[in-house]
């Protein structure tokens, strides 16, 4: 049941990129994010691809389990896909059927953007979900954000419910297929009626699972005291963050990677993105 | 010997609200637990046991009563929230459910929790962490994710997070009975593994006779009182008692009772069922040759 969401989810394993400090993690995400938003040609979104292919590579986890990351997202994509291929007008005309009207600029609009979202899903997966656990991913976090300290954010309690609640969601999950087995066994239906009706049958799911959640932080509560858990202040951390020049080099790989998208869009913008 | 924890006629409500009355789940609670001790605290449900540990880890305060921890008087009036938790350091608590006392993903991480909370250096949490993790024979998943393991593995890694915090006292809140018979075999030989060889005091509430009978005492409770106590032999030695309070002895016990009230001549303290079954045996043949 559990590898029904891998999304999210930590992956172990000893690769270069597992062990970057993950505040550094963060910050190549958010730079390839960028630098994917940036890229507009052909050639850009190859030389992307490319990175892409080389970083999965580098994690040694199996591409097959990505792939399965995009499985939540296939609508999106799919729906994206079809709206550019039917609405972009361009001067190329492959195909004329009734009112419909395929463009060949539509066409290669559709696949750079299906590519552009696959990126975007493989640049947080690879360097933040799943190369880093998720204590790792608040603690780094609370670190960057800690500045905002001064201006009385909670930074430590925003990063500690972040904990918890990545940590609750493979129980809760499994809590909800049980409560679905257990009404299943009771008569309730869930698959048949209209959309109302099918809506309704969701309260007997989530009254139980909001009982039980509101049971389990209880619990939780009363454990983290025991375990003289006071507030942020006075604690320490098993691993501090550090720097090394791995981080470094990645972090520069990144900007020059960055740069060679915006060259690439400048001097060969081959079928550049109608945006 | 010193004793870590002290009760006297100790009582504790729990609120009632529009519906309900409110209940009183202790009723003058008195005893006194010895340093290195193992003990186990026997009673059904509704018995106000684990209302008792509730107080003993001071996540409630008795209504009246006295308790001191570590020597130190937790009811009087000058205590405060700095005494509180120093008495935390020393008396620590393992749940039921292993589920809803695992903070973070990582079983390494969740480990640390505790100690970081203490405010240790890393390196003295690195070392502590391993030890812990090597105690309860789970260093090999110091990575993995805590939501993959079994609910005795689980309960292992809990166990793992007090004892990484040095605790004199671990008090054990029915901590065996969400798990299976594979699970509760593993965590009760971790119990007794760090009593005798770590020292550490054990509290141990079940309504597991076998379990309580491992101890080296048993506290009964009924309906919030204390109606026994004294070593495993002497508890499940009156049967009758025990089932007056509608309370089961182990099925050994239960066993050998029942055959002893029927003419034959066995010991009713033996909990072991190997041991249990070579004396029927003896006893058996005794009578078969006796018979000629």
């Amino acid at each position: 049941m559990k590898s029904d969401i891998v999304f999210g989810q930590y992956v172990e394993g000893r690769s270069p990129i597992h062990k970057l400090d993950a505040r550094i993690k963060i910050i190549i995400a958010i730079l390839y994010i960028v630098v994917i938003f940036l890229a507009k040609s052909v050639s850009a979104f190859a030389l992307l691809a490319l990175s892409a292919g080389v970083f999965v590579g580098m994690t040694k986890i199996s591409p097959r389990l990505i792939m399965r990351s995009m499985k939540s997202l296939v609508f999106i994509i799919l729906f994206t896909a079809i709206i550019n291929i039917f609405w972009m007008t361009g001067d190329t005309l492959l195909l004329k059927f009734w009112v419909i009207e395929i463009y060949l600029e539509g066409v290669i609009n559709a696949v750079l953007i299906v590519l552009r979202i696959m990126l975007l899903i493989i640049a947080t997966s690879v360097f933040m979900t799943y190369t880093t656990t998720p204590l790792a991913l608040t603690d780094a976090l609370e670190h960057l954000l800690s500045p905002l300290k001064k201006i009385k954010v909670p930074v430590h309690e925003f990063a500690m419910m972040m904990t918890i609640a990545l940590r609750f969601i493979p129980t809760l999950i499994d809590e909800t297929h049980k409560i679905i087995n257990a009404q299943t066994a009771r008569g309730a239906d869930f698959s048949s009626g209209n959309i109302i009706k099918r809506a309704k049958a969701l309260i007997p799911i989530l009254i139980p699972l909001f009982i039980s959640a509101f049971r389990r932080a209880d619990e939780l509560a009363t454990a983290m005291e025991c375990r003289c858990y006071t507030g942020g202040e006075g604690r320490t951390r098993m691993n501090v963050p550090k720097t090394a020049t791995r981080d470094w080099v990645f972090l520069g790989c990144l900007v020059l990677l960055g740069g060679a998208v915006v060259l690439l869009n400048m001097y060969f913008p081959i079928y550049g993105l109608g945006v | 010997m010193n004793s870590i924890i002290k009760a006297e006629n100790l009582f504790f409500s729990y609120p009632g609200d529009e519906d309900n009355k409110p209940v009183r789940a202790l009723n003058g609670v008195s005893f006194e637990i010895e340093e290195g001790s193992f003990t186990a605290i026997l009673g059904h449900n509704g018995s106000g046991k684990s209302t008792l540990a509730k107080l003993m880890c001071m996540i409630n305060m008795p209504e009246s009563g006295k308790l001191w921890v570590m020597g130190k008087e937790m009811t009087s009036d000058d205590v405060t929230d700095s005494d509180i938790l120093s008495a935390r350091r020393e008396v620590g608590m393992v749940f039921q459910n292993p589920d809803n006392q695992i903070v973070a993903t990582i079983v390494e991480e969740d480990v640390a929790f505790g100690c970081e909370n203490l405010g240790l250096p890393p390196s003295e949490i690195r070392a502590r962490v391993d030890k812990a993790l090597s105690d309860v024979g789970m260093s090999k998943y110091a990575r993995h994710p805590a939501t993959d393991l079994s609910g005795g593995q689980k309960q292992r890694v809990a166990i793992a997070g007090v004892i990484a915090m040095k605790r004199r006292c671990i008090i054990f809140d029915e901590s065996t009975a969400m798990l299976d018979p594979m699970g509760r075999r593993e965590v009760m030989s971790i119990i007794q593994k760090l009593n005798k060889e770590e020292g550490i005091t054990v509290i141990l509430i079940t309504h597991h006779m076998n379990e309580a009978a491992r101890a080296d005492r048993i506290i009964v409770m009924n309906e919030g009182r204390i109606i026994g106590d004294g070593s495993p032999r002497e508890i499940f030695g009156d049967p009758e008692r025990m089932w007056e309070a509608d309370l089961d002895v182990p099925q050994t016990t239960e066993l050998l009772y029942k055959l002893k009230k029927a003419g034959l001549d066995l010991p009713i303290d033996v909990f072991d069922v190997n041991t249990t079954a070579v004396k029927i045996a003896a006893e058996i043949r005794k009578k078969i040759s006796e018979r000629g």
